[in-house]
């Protein structure tokens, strides 16, 4: 390291991939429900390709977590999007590709994909 | 991405409790489950609440598990790291509400009055990983001293900070580091005193195992402040953990330019070298300290020259503590405004202690200067187990002295605990309940300067024995009233006559405990009697024959067939044959044992 300015980018460039050590109250939560339902249902991958595309994509500020059970086991996996000062989002039916538009076009744009909430796709 | 950090304590009260093999478990446990790509398992160093340990926290949710074991951590991944279901029955009892949602781990009673600097990196990176350290603004400072501050601009800061040695002497950094910049410009050193003593102290420890880098950065600070290019970090042998990371940390610093030629294209040079101790506490003293770096025995050698004009190798040098280093990169980035904003008029910043002894929450606090000792004890330690009543506490170690229940709330600041006849020392605080003698105790730190007395001087090594001889007389209740008096002639003897600190601070914890507890000594020395039932040669055990049953349970128990009597009918106990080793009392059902 040869500059401060190096010095600088490296802190920033770590300073995402920390960042899940802090309070994590102004992030927008992504929940995958990870109960026997969930998993049983395919809610693993899901989890995984969310994981994967939050980090391809670089966004700070987005928690990946993971839930129970919440009672609607018929429509697993449920995800749910917890946007702050937004009101809660639940897709249904989840797989992995639908993982990777809902990322796209909802945590990055702000639309969520209608066609795959539980409002939508009945 | 890593989904989810697991930070396990990797400090030495953790792994001494089993944290490496609950990191190994953990580790193929992740990897049995598929998710090593998405959990990362990061070893930290000391969380300071010791006596939780192992800890374990886990990341996003803020999860504080506390006394993990390894049969534990398949349930902790299966049910939080899969499921997301976190496991309430480990979570530390305050970090969780009645309806078992976590709450923040800051708002527990042994987090909430502490005020991290010196130990804010602890427990929250991976003290084996620099780019961690460089996340949390790490040789930030460093880079700002070299592109925008003189040295009389870096000196000048830190003097207006207002920090003072964290070894226990409490001289104020900035004016060291002035005096050896001062010197003509040549060879000169930065030295770090890692060679931690004081029984029951262990927070330089931490904070090298914690967050090594935090120390070489501020030593690298302090190069060029007084325009040294070399320093030497002395550190016992018998904190591994420590060396080890502080040599990983030295390696990684070197690797990525931030120690070596030519620190961040600036032109500055500096480079460090670990020196190991073998153990003698004398070596905590500055002058002895680097008579050992330079290969010679350890022993002290009269002042002035001060070291900061004839130290190490005979050229300026100076020499601060760890734990005074490592407040120096956040000065330096936060400003001494900042720093001056904790502590009271005379005693800026916080200090960090070691709470040990009759004590709930043993482990490490930090807190502001002024923190009064009852917060201390009934707020953060939790109070004294047992529903024992709070006697004494003990601060500056061998070096120090014991604080009585009526200065409880004194603010805890240099020149307070001096004049109280106590140091700040390095901020080991042993807490006593009523079960403990103050003679014995004293007679217990003088065993321990006897022991590591270099030798050098006469007052010191042939004047602690005595002492020593004297306390041993006064527990076995062989000691006349003029012991004391010449006991008492000879403590202020050696403290004006000694060479070096060690052994002019020795008689402190006798003069202490005379000064608050007098009336201990002279029950000793008249009634041959231990208030608090400690120093065997002057307890008898008694068996109150209206209170025993004859269940015969205590003559079983007695080694030494010292207790007769006929089952149902009131025993008796044969003070000749007597060896005092109490296994009777706890044996008896009913309380009739009573040592008198």
């Amino acid at each position: 390291m040869k500059s401060l300015a190096e010095l600088a980018a490296l802190r920033d460039q770590m300073q995402e991939k920390i960042g899940i050590r802090h309070e994590d109250t102004g992030n927008t939560r992504i929940v995958v429900g990870m109960a026997t339902c969930g998993i049983a249902a395919g809610a693993r991958p899901v989890l995984q390709a969310f994981t994967d595309e939050v980090a391809k994509r670089r966004l700070t500020n987005v928690t990946v977590a993971q839930t129970g059970c919440i009672g609607i086991c018929q429509y697993e996996p449920v995800v749910e999007v917890m946007a702050p000062g937004k009101e809660k989002v639940t897709y249904i039916k989840m797989t992995p590709e639908r993982a990777a538009r809902v990322v796209n076009d909802h945590i990055v744009n702000g639309s969520p994909v209608v066609e795959y909430t539980i409002g939508g796709m009945k | 991405m890593y989904r989810s950090h697991v930070l396990i304590c990797g400090g030495t009260g953790c792994t001494s409790s089993g944290s490496e093999r609950i990191i190994e478990a953990m580790e193929k446990e992740l990897a049995a489950n598929g998710l090593e790509n998405e959990v990362k398992v990061v070893k930290t160093g000391c969380f300071g609440f010791c006596t939780l340990g192992p800890i374990m926290v886990v990341y996003p949710e803020g999860a504080f598990y506390s006394m993990v074991k390894v049969e534990d951590v398949p349930e902790i991944v299966s049910e939080h790291l899969l499921k997301g279901r976190i496991v309430t029955r480990l979570l530390y009892k305050e970090t969780v509400d009645e309806e078992g949602k976590i709450t923040s781990l800051d708002e527990t009673d042994f987090y909430k009055k502490q005020k991290r600097v010196a130990l804010r990196n602890c427990g929250v990176i991976n003290p084996e990983d620099i780019k961690e350290y460089i996340a949390y603004d790490g040789y930030q400072a460093l880079g700002k001293v070299l592109t925008e501050m003189t040295p009389e601009d870096v000196i000048q800061t830190i003097k207006d900070s207002g920090l003072r040695g964290r070894g226990g002497g409490g001289f104020p950094t900035g004016m060291k580091w002035q005096f050896a910049a001062a010197q003509p410009k040549g060879q000169k050193y930065v030295c770090c005193n890692a060679d931690e003593g004081d029984p029951g102290a262990f927070m330089d420890r931490s904070v090298l195992e914690g967050d090594p880098h935090a120390v070489l950065e501020a030593m690298a600070i302090a190069g060029y402040a007084i325009g040294a290019d070399r320093g030497y970090i002395y550190i016992r042998a018998e904190y591994p953990i420590a060396v080890k990371r502080l040599q990983v940390a030295i390696d990684q610093a070197k690797e990525y330019g931030l120690l070596g030629d030519d620190i961040l294209g600036t032109g500055f040079n500096f480079s460090i070298e670990l020196r190991l101790g073998a153990g003698a506490f004398v070596c905590g003293e500055e002058t002895a300290l680097m008579t050992s770096i330079e290969g010679h025995r350890g022993e002290p050698r009269p002042r002035p020259p001060f070291p900061a004009v004839k130290g190490l190798f005979g050229k300026p040098t100076i020499l601060n503590n760890v734990e005074t280093y490592a407040n120096i990169p956040q000065i330096i980035n936060k400003g001494a405004d900042w720093f001056r904003s904790f502590g009271t008029e005379k005693s800026k910043g916080t200090k960090v202690f070691a709470l040990g002894g009759k004590i709930h929450n043993t482990g490490l606090v930090e807190v502001p200067m002024g923190t009064t000792l009852r917060e201390i004890i009934e707020e953060i330690g939790g109070g004294i187990p047992g529903g024992k009543k709070f006697k004494a506490a003990q601060t500056g170690g061998p070096s120090g002295g014991c604080i009585p229940a009526e200065h409880l709330d004194i603010p805890i600041d240099y020149d307070n605990l001096t004049a109280i006849g106590s140091m700040m020392g390095s901020g080991g605080m042993i807490v006593m309940d009523e079960d403990t003698c103050m003679v014995d105790i004293a007679k217990f730190f003088l065993e321990f300067t006897v022991d590591e007395s270099c030798g050098k001087c006469t007052p010191c090594r042939v004047g602690t024995k005595r002492m020593y001889e004297m306390l041993e007389k006064i527990t076995e209740g062989q000691a006349t009233m003029e012991d004391l008096d010449k006991l008492e002639h000879l403590c202020h003897y050696i403290k004006e006559n000694s060479l070096c600190g060690l052994g002019q601070t020795a008689p402190n914890p006798v003069l202490s405990t005379l000064h608050f507890f007098r009336g201990e000594y002279e029950a000793h020395i008249r009634d041959k009697r231990c208030p608090a039932g400690v120093c065997k040669n002057l307890l008898t055990y008694v068996i109150d024959q209206k209170k025993c049953k004859g269940c015969t349970l205590c003559a079983r128990a007695c080694p030494v067939n010292a207790i007769t009597g006929k089952v149902k009918e009131p025993h008796s106990i044969d003070p000749a044959k007597c060896l005092k080793c109490g296994a009777c009392i706890e044996k008896c059902r009913f309380g009739a044992i009573e040592k008198r």
